[in-house]
């Protein structure tokens, strides 16, 4: 396995989908090979970055809905009764 | 509009209290909530406070819920959008990045999720059900905007000579995670950078590492085949991992 394969089944690797011979082989490039060990980490580094910078609390993420929103959905469903699943 | 669920002082123990005329039993019985023995001292007024209480709790389950509102009652449809309107407004904004857009999505998802109460089956959670409905109608909406000439990202992908090792070796970053992210400018600046990602890419990076739906969900989604939501997942983290990288490189560590 070359560094270029490595890479290409790190996204199978991490959801843990490599058949068992395959995953031995990418588990032992990884242990004599520096480069990919820092891809592995830094690339999954990059998901768990990805992950906090969008949802942490700071985030674009409100406490609650508003309540203009809230009437104005209420509103569109009596607007449109026959949207209504128990109306039908 | 009574609920039997939740309720901060059961109205049996209430009534039951008020007919024995025992209230030192129930105080020393129930030291709390404090609210509650104020409420023993007007059996009347008590009795209306318990039930306001009630609507404020709301709905003890989804079972619940979902019972009233496939009697349609009014307040069961506020319950709702007020119980899981914020996540979902979160998630209809991480993906459309525009406020109102994103208002718009939320409406799309509750009046499409009013609509299919009845296909609703018991077996998921209301709020995974509305999750999906979100990111749906909110991909409607990415689908329907302009669309603008995309960036190609050949560029951010990592570079192998012909024997397949790397052109330009990888090193570590100069501090995990956690660290890196500490401070919210950090956050925001990651968050940016993720939104430099074209559509086609950052959009599957949300659904699987963000919104956490899996292959095959994201699949359904998107229209395209799992085998293509692994690639572009895997091309949209190569991206970012290259973007940060030149940022987190070496250092200290």
């Amino acid at each position: 396995m070359t560094c270029k394969e490595l890479v290409d089944f790190m996204v199978d690797y991490l959801s843990d989908q490599l058949p068992k011979g395959q995953k031995e082989v990418f588990e032992l490039h990884l242990s004599l090979c520096p480069p990919c060990l820092s891809f592995l980490e830094t690339y999954r580094e990059t998901i768990e970055l990805g992950r906090c910078a969008c949802t942490n609390p700071d985030g674009p993420v409100p406490e609650a809905v508003p309540e203009r929103l809230v009437d104005a959905i209420l509103a569109a469903r009596k607007a449109h009764p026959e949207s209504d699943s128990h109306n039908r | 509009m009574r609920r039997t669920a939740v309720r901060l002082v059961p109205s049996e123990l209430l009534s039951a209290l008020r007919d024995l005329g025992d209230r030192t039993a129930y105080t020393r019985r129930v030291p709390h909530p404090p609210t509650s023995l104020g409420l023993l001292s007007s059996p009347v007024a008590s009795g209306g406070v318990a039930e306001s209480a009630t609507e404020v709790q709301g709905f003890s389950s989804d079972a619940d819920l979902l019972a009233a509102l496939r009697r349609g009652e009014e307040a069961a449809y506020a319950h709702l959008v007020r119980l899981h309107g914020g996540r979902m407004l979160a998630v209809a904004k991480r993906l459309l990045k525009v406020e109102s857009e994103a208002e718009d999505a939320v409406q799309d998802a509750f009046l499409s999720a009013f609509r299919s109460l009845d296909s609703f089956e018991g077996e998921a959670k209301l709020g995974t059900w509305l999750h999906r409905i979100v990111v749906n109608a909110s991909l409607m909406r990415l689908r329907n905007r302009k669309r603008r000439p995309e960036t190609p990202i050949d560029d951010l992908l990592p570079r192998f000579l012909e024997d397949g090792h790397y052109l330009d070796p990888p090193q570590p970053w100069h501090d995990d995670a956690e660290q890196l992210l500490q401070d919210a400018e950090r956050r925001r600046w990651v968050r940016d950078r993720i939104d430099t990602l074209p559509d086609t890419y950052r959009t599957v990076l949300m659904l699987r590492d963000i919104e956490n739906l899996s292959t095959q969900d994201a699949a359904d989604l998107l229209g395209i085949t799992p085998n293509a939501v692994k690639i572009r997942l895997h091309r949209a983290r190569l991206a970012l991992r290259e973007i940060l990288d030149r940022e987190f490189r070496g250092g200290e560590r």
